[in-house]
């Protein structure tokens, strides 16, 4: 393969463990008021995510530098063409990073309220926006000869864009339920797992939804096949998702079945978002921002590359670090797999 | 106002934020590993209580480090797209290495650390804070790295059909001599900060809340006097390494560091000057003879290269045009950096002595924890704001001039937006990290229990008990 199909991959997989890993975060931020109705619950609810949301964060970052590092004119017609959405998620990202380590520093209710709205902001509005930004990544961009984008925000909110951030957003909320069912015991556990199904429903409409049209702009043979996949996942992890009948006492909670049910469930929309990214990234290729304007003016893998010897160099690092971070973080969620107890607290 | 004008600000603004947490962030971590390798070792109750205190304080420090620096990482492409087209592949490398090596390092062992109080064996969890160490010194030398090279490029050739920098020699991006001397002195300009912030929270405690805790916030105050001192003289050290390397790659700052326009042999060091307003021609100043030679040399009597003639020199090589940076502001914000840093070594040696053999300090030294740590915060931004304008016209030295690194298409409405947002969020963060901080400080130690062993295998989360500590 060439370096640069390589360093198309390793971004596309950058992002898709973006997703996957802050997928989650998003979701349990965005229903951290819904299912956690009171300080105790609320607290259980972020303890789930508290230890891994930076490490996640963090795949974000290496998005970002490996593209500077690989595709310098992607990372520069891309952040300078998504201005204002990009600035809105900085500013989005933030608060919640503030707000999540901020809020137990203070042992006063309305601070934690107000907290708790910081970050069901800064994980809903994200969520959306990075909908918005992928679907305008397969649609194409207004970009002139010298692959400036030359659009304005009205070109971003485009009706397919709108419903990307919409299926990215409910896909996302979906995630975090089945998270929140996998990492809570007892009546947590129990809401967050009708929560799932109810939610999975609209966003397994929305997502497929989404991606039909997706393919229908700019699919090819694997593309396709890779969509119809994540589609299937996301079934199949819904289907394991069986509530767990109506009693919510805490029996439920500890068989062991219904946990293997919850990890497949978990398995299935994480797999969902990783086939669903990836179908979009080999819909592109190998372009990786299409010009509306003119093909020819559009970013490909060859004119948005670096140099045969940065990317070797780059490979080089990628291949020894990446492993490493990849067991350390897995450690990590191995360190913290045991569920989330909602403990009572004392706070005025 | 152009959108350079405004890119420029942005960048000032939001690069001088994130270093005001940065230094402290360096340091805190690094007291906090020590400390708690000292409850390891001598297994005594006050080195844990310090280790959870200063430990706390850290932690409310870098969640706006990491957050600001999220902005950093981004704004390169927003604002400097065509910076970022010239330098990407060169430039990128260590920003990725920072990040694979670096960040994803620190971020994963900080939760490690914060959740798992209870939960690891106690050498893995002090394994952990040290990993985080390892993390920051990684991501600041990888940055310095990046940085170096726009102070000085190496390791690159430049192709002229695509207009852009090529990496020819990552080893040589990463051992520049700007950045072999760049690193230290950033790191004991860091362990400045963080030991006066260490002895100016302890001095506070010591006069405020006589008789609580007072052994341990002894051991604190002299552990970040000592800090500030030792250094202090690094800092001194390096810095004189730093400025014979910048006389070598880039004369033209020197020389307006010291506000020299005409070449001198032996050249001295003003301390003090009076020129005219537009800095061109000096009246009064009180100047040490030789220093100025031995610092930019190592020699006493050798010539230090003046503005005018270096002017000269750089246009039969760039063309016309100005290459020289905005003297005034470069003069002050030198002098500032050393006068301003070195005073809080001062303050320092005036702590230690006044706490000697067990004596309780005098009552209005209370005064000293404002200033103890605002000065070499100060100098930081001094320093750094002397060596990124002292660069100016260039964006990267002799290569690229900050005029053409801004983004084409990026229009004064955005640039507004963006400025003025992050301003606005910015200034309200600081103050709701500085309440956080201060009310912290003010809670003191807290009442330590022994860590109950590790729970058993099965037992639900037990959420509460680390946690109350951390989130
Ligand atoms: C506590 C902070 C502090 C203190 C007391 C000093 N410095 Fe410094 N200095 C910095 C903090 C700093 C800094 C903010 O960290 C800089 C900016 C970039 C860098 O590498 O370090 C810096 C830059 C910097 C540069 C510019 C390097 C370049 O542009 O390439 C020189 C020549 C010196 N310093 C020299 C000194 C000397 C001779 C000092 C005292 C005797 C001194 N500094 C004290
Ligand atoms: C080590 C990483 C750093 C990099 C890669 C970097 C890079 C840059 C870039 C790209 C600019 C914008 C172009 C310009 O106006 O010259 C700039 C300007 C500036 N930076 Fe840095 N910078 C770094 C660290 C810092 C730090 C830590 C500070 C201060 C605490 C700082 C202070 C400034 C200031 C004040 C300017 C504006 C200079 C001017 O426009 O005249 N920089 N830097
Ligand atoms: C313009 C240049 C800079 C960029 C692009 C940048 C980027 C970043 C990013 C993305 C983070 C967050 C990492 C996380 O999520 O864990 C961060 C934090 C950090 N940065 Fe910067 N940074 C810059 C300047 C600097 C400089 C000059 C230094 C040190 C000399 C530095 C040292 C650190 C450290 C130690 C952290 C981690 C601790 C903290 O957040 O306070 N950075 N930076």
């Amino acid at each position: 393969m060439e370096l640069t199909t390589i360093w198309f991959v390793v971004i596309a997989g950058l992002w898709i463990g973006y997703f996957v890993l802050e997928g989650f975060d998003f979701g349990v931020g965005i229903l951290l008021r819904v299912l956690g109705r009171d300080e105790p619950e609320r607290r259980a609810v972020i303890t789930t995510i508290g230890p891994v949301w930076d490490g996640n964060e963090v795949w974000l970052i290496v998005a970002g530098a490996m593209t500077f590092a690989a595709f310098p004119e992607w990372y520069a017609t891309l952040f300078s063409g998504f201005y204002l959405p990009l600035f809105a998620i900085l500013v989005s990202l933030i608060l919640r990073g503030v707000a999540l380590e901020y809020r137990g520093k203070r042992d006063d209710l309305p601070w934690r309220s107000r907290m708790d709205t910081l970050i069901t902001i800064g994980s809903l509005v994200p969520a959306l926006l990075w909908g918005i930004t992928f679907a305008n990544l397969v649609r194409g961009l207004p970009l002139d000869a010298s692959h400036e984008f030359v659009g304005n925000l009205g070109t971003l909110l485009n009706p397919f864009a709108l419903l990307g951030g919409v299926a990215f957003t409910a896909l996302f909320v979906a995630h975090g339920a089945i998270f929140l069912t996998l990492r809570t015991t007892d009546d947590l556990r129990h809401r967050a797992n009708r929560l799932a199904s109810v939610t999975g429903l609209a966003a397994a409409a929305l997502v497929v939804g989404f991606l039909v049209w997706a393919h229908a702009i700019r699919g090819n043979a694997a593309s396709v096949v890779l969509a119809a996949l994540a589609a299937a996942a996301l079934l199949a992890g819904l289907a394991a998702n069986k509530p767990s009948g109506a009693k919510a006492s805490g029996a439920v909670g500890s068989s062991h079945s219904s946990t293997a049910r919850e990890g497949w469930a978990f398995a299935g929309t994480a797999l969902a978002i990783a086939l669903g990214v990836a179908s979009l990234f080999v819909a592109m290729f190998p372009a990786v921002l299409p010009s509306t304007l003119d093909p020819a003016w559009g970013l490909t893998v060859t004119n948005a590359a670096s140099s045969a010897y940065t990317l070797k160099v780059l490979t080089v690092i990628a291949a020894i670090f990446t492993p490493l971070v990849m067991l350390y973080q897995g450690w990590t969620y191995w360190v913290f797999r045991k569920r989330v107890t909602v403990e009572p607290v004392a706070v005025s | 106002m152009d959108t350079l004008d405004l890119a420029r600000w942005q960048f000032a603004i939001t690069t001088v934020y994130h270093f005001f947490f940065v230094p402290v962030t360096l340091s805190l971590v690094a007291v906090t590993a020590g400390l708690q390798t000292a409850w390891y070792r001598t297994g005594k109750d006050k080195y844990l209580r310090l280790t959870k205190f200063y430990g706390k304080l850290f932690l409310i420090n870098i969640a706006m480090g990491v957050v600001t620096g999220l902005v950093q990482e981004f704004q390169f492409g927003m604002n400097w797209s065509d910076y970022s087209r010239f330098v990407g592949d060169v430039f990128g490398a260590p920003l990725a290495l920072e990040g694979l090596l670096a960040f994803f390092l620190e971020s994963t062992f900080i939760g490690l650390w914060i959740f798992g109080w209870d939960r690891l064996p106690k050498k893995v969890h002090l394994a952990c804070i040290w990993m985080v160490v390892l993390g920051t010194q990684l991501s600041a030398y990888f940055i310095l790295a990046a940085n170096s090279w726009m102070q000085n490029p190496v390791g690159f050739r430049y192709n002229a059909e695509r207009g852009r920098a090529e990496l020819t020699d990552i080893w040589s991006v990463l051992t520049n001599k700007v950045v072999l001397v760049t690193y230290p002195h950033t790191i004991f300009a860091a362990f400045m900060v963080g030991g006066a912030f260490v002895a100016a929270v302890a001095i506070w405690h010591l006069v405020r809340r006589p008789g609580v805790d007072t052994g341990a916030f002894r051991t604190a105050l002299r552990l970040g006097a000592v800090m500030v001192i030792v250094a202090g003289a690094g800092v001194a050290l390096s810095g004189d390494q730093q400025g014979k390397v910048m006389t070598e790659v880039q004369p033209m700052k020197m020389a307006a560091a010291e506000a020299l326009y005409e070449s001198e042999k032996p050249a001295s060091f003003s301390i003090f000057t009076v020129g005219t307003l537009d800095g061109s021609r000096e009246l009064y100043s009180v100047k040490v003879p030789y220093l100025l030679s031995f610092l930019a040399t190592g020699s006493f009597d050798s010539e230090v290269q003046g503005i005018n003639n270096l002017q000269q020199a750089y246009e039969k090589i760039y063309g016309p045009g100005s290459y020289k940076p905005n003297v005034p502001l470069t003069y002050w914000t030198f002098r500032l950096m050393i006068g301003v840093g070195m005073s809080a070594a001062a303050l320092a040696v005036l702590l230690l002595w006044a706490t000697r053999k067990g004596r309780a300090p005098h009552r209005m030294l209370v005064w000293l924890a404002v200033p103890l740590p605002l000065l070499p915060l100060l100098a930081n931004v001094f320093g750094w704001v002397f060596t990124e304008t002292g660069r100016q016209p260039w964006l990267v030295f002799g290569l690229l001039p900050t005029a053409s690194g801004v983004s084409p298409g990026t229009t004064m409405t955005e640039l507004l937006i963006s400025l003025i947002g992050f301003t606005l969020l910015y200034g309200l963060l600081a103050v709701v990290e500085v309440k956080l901080m201060l009310k912290s400080i003010r809670a003191g130690l807290a009442g330590a229990s022994p860590l109950p062993g590790d729970p058993p295998d099965d037992a639900p989360d037990e959420a509460a008990k680390p946690l109350s500590f951390a989130y």
